[in-house]
């Protein structure tokens, strides 16, 4: 494959003023993360840090109402309650290496943002994030945990004013800071090294999944299932199943409230391919090429495109990407809460929503894996206005 | 030469004249879908030696806040490449300026290269700026450009590696455009020891001219490193001139 490719996905689509500091980002990728001493010690931050291995937990009250066994990697029990922690340390230690002083993110609901400021705190350096002015309005308690953990917020007023325009903001943030500046980029998405190397930090799921059902069970998942927004959570527990061919991967998209005409971040179900963000990758757009707006009841997943290496295991069939609308991903949400004693994501809970109600595609007697990439209990204000608007 | 690529003579032509060639940038649609092509016709009468056309693009990541809110607004009166093209076969057969098509990928990318290559030097454009297809990435259609003789302009920074520009170089481009900022378009201009280093490199490296462009707003900006300029850019200080409904020729002028 050429390189910084999936199939015919992928590549490095930015200004050139890029070319330089994203060379310098492969090379250190390539050079400083296999070496012992930085497995070493992000072995230790995992550990120590982020409380690694997360569990693998069994749903025995709702395994028996399904017939299959639901079994969730805790991803929600990492530190700051989700799987970003584990791209963002990752990131900051390699930043370290390469001698940067300043770690830069870009973050929509706040959770990329706080982890990233987590890690920059832990590890002593600076930190600036951009925030589409519309998040900072919605998610204040995010921006206070930053600015807390000693980030500069920066609110973004361009383009629609979120996740995306976040994420311009930083790009040119980086062409002007690139000597003392590394981008902790959130996802698995952007210009090449980006999916690679956010890919292989959150790979630590899938490892420790797979090693922990089969201790468990002594075989395999039948299915492992994971939400898609950019497709961190999701690449990172698929990958080290990509070449177990008898494990289905189904990776679930926010399908918005379902109406026509209504906003969605389905990419890989409704999208086509496209080039945003230094990625050629499927993408939500008119047939003009400008992008379009996207929206999802979980802040996580609102995002118009998604990593390059989702668009090529959809295109090689290896995995498939279902839909799960608003007010499924919500009953699933207070399904868990009460049943198991979890309060999942919004963003997990579709996934959790489509292991629900596709009880009759899933064989009795099956092992299905969730990622449940974080907690819930940032949700419960979107939660309880979506109740409010049904009661109405 | 016989056969010198169409832009590369209007900067030959400019330099044989004792001047810098002029080029100034203009997003389509601006300042509004009915004045833009007077005023492109306006920087041509003015005596614009090549006239980059911007085309819009939602997320223009290269771009300063001036470039992206005139991207916006044009998109929102519905400005489109078909818009563009149409209303440059309409008016470049009397110009005499050449004309460069600047945009990001997605567009151009949806509209179908090929097609793009075909229908856009039929209106009478001559080369395309793409600021976010670099080197590795045009690889594919820059033979496809050559036969339709659209000329593909890399755009090289301040960061460039010597051996990349000579990279860029090989690609045999019509000019070559330096951007004279570390930063994005329309802030922070400056002419300091760097720039004259790299300028001196790209000079060396390339056969074409070079530009240089963004952040240049004074006439007074250019002197040190006058000697080592073939052409220069105007954006975001044109855009704020024509923002203020001043008019685009008298800029020109006051660059000549």
């Amino acid at each position: 494959m050429k390189k910084g490719y999936f199939g015919s996905f992928g590549g490095m689509f930015v200004p050139e003023l890029l070319v330089p500091p994203l060379a310098e980002l492969e090379e250190a990728v390539n050079r400083i993360m296999p070496e012992k001493s930085f497995q070493q010690d992000i072995a230790r931050i995992y550990k120590d840090f982020v409380g690694r291995p997360t569990p693998v937990y069994y749903c025995g009250n709702f395994s028996s109402e399904l017939g299959f066994d639901l079994f969730l990697k805790r991803e929600d029990l990492a530190h700051t309650g989700a799987h970003k922690i584990n791209n963002t340390v990752g990131q900051a230690l390699l930043a370290r290496h390469m001698g940067k002083t300043c770690l830069l993110a870009e973050t929509g609901a706040g959770q990329h943002g706080v982890a990233t400021a987590t890690a920059a705190a832990m590890l002593g350096l600076e930190c600036m994030i951009f925030m589409g002015a519309l998040d900072v309005e919605r998610q204040s308690i995010n921006v206070q945990r930053m600015e807390l953990l000693g980030a500069r917020v920066e609110p973004v007023q361009s383009g629609t004013r979120t996740l995306k325009d976040a994420i311009n903001e930083a790009l040119r943030y980086w062409i002007a800071h690139q000597q003392d500046t590394h981008y902790c980029l959130g996802s698995a998405v952007g210009p090449h090294p980006f999916p690679l190397l956010v890919r292989e930090l959150q790979s630590v799921i899938g490892r420790e999944a797979r090693e922990q059902l089969l201790e468990r069970t002594g075989k395999l998942p039948d299915k492992v299932v994971a939400c898609v927004g950019g497709g961190s959570n999701a690449i990172g527990i698929f990958h080290p199943f990509v070449n177990d061919l008898e494990v289905q991967l189904v990776g679930i998209e926010a399908g918005g409230s379902g109406r026509t005409g209504d906003n969605h971040s389905a990419t890989l179900a409704k999208g086509s391919p496209g080039v945003l963000h230094g990625t050629h990758s499927f993408l939500l757009q008119t047939p003009e090429g400008q992008v379009l707006p996207s929206h999802s009841i979980a802040p996580g997943l609102d995002y118009p495109g998604v990593g390059p290496e989702h668009s090529y295991l959809k295109d090689s069939g290896r995995a498939r990407y279902e839909v799960v609308h608003d007010h499924e991903a919500l009953e699933a949400f207070r399904l868990l809460s009460g049943k198991e004693g979890i309060i999942p994501a919004l963003e997990s809970s579709h996934a959790l929503a489509w292991v629900i109600s596709s009880t009759r595609n899933i064989e009795p007697g099956s092992q299905v894996l969730v990622n449940l990439s974080g907690r819930g209990d940032k949700d419960l204000n979107i939660f309880r206005k979506a109740e409010q608007d049904t009661e109405n | 030469m016989d056969n010198e690529n169409i832009l590369t003579g209007k900067i030959h032509q400019a330099l044989n004249n004792g001047r810098k060639a002029l080029i100034p940038f203009v997003p389509a649609g601006f300042p509004s879908k009915k004045r833009f092509w007077d005023v492109v016709l306006e920087l041509d009468d003015a005596g614009a030696d090549i006239i980059e056309i911007g085309v819009p693009f939602s997320d223009p990541v290269a771009d300063g806040p001036v470039v992206e809110k005139a991207s916006l607004r044009a998109l929102e009166q519905g400005v489109n490449l078909e818009w563009i093209i149409e209303g440059l076969a309409e008016n470049s057969p009397g110009m005499r300026a050449g004309i460069v098509l600047m945009g990001y990928f997605n567009p151009f990318l949806q509209f179908g290269l090929q097609d793009l290559a075909q229908k856009a030097r039929k209106a009478g454009a001559n080369g395309l700026i793409i600021p976010d297809l670099i080197l590795e990435e045009v690889l594919p259609y820059i033979d496809m450009f050559k036969e339709h003789d659209l000329a593909y302009i890399p755009l090289v920074g301040l960061n460039t590696p010597p051996e990349r520009l000579k990279n860029y170089a090989g690609l045999d481009p019509a000019f070559a455009y330096l951007v004279s900022v570390m930063g994005i378009t329309g802030t922070r201009a400056g002419a300091d020891k760097l720039l004259r280093d790299k300028l001196t490199q790209a000079r060396e490296a390339f056969n074409c001219p070079v530009a240089l462009g963004f952040g240049l707003s004074t006439k007074d900006q250019l002197e040190p490193i006058r000697d080592l300029v073939d052409a220069v850019v105007f954006g975001s200080a044109l855009i704020s001139h024509l923002d203020e409904g001043k008019s685009a020729g008298d800029f020109l002028r006051s660059w000549r």
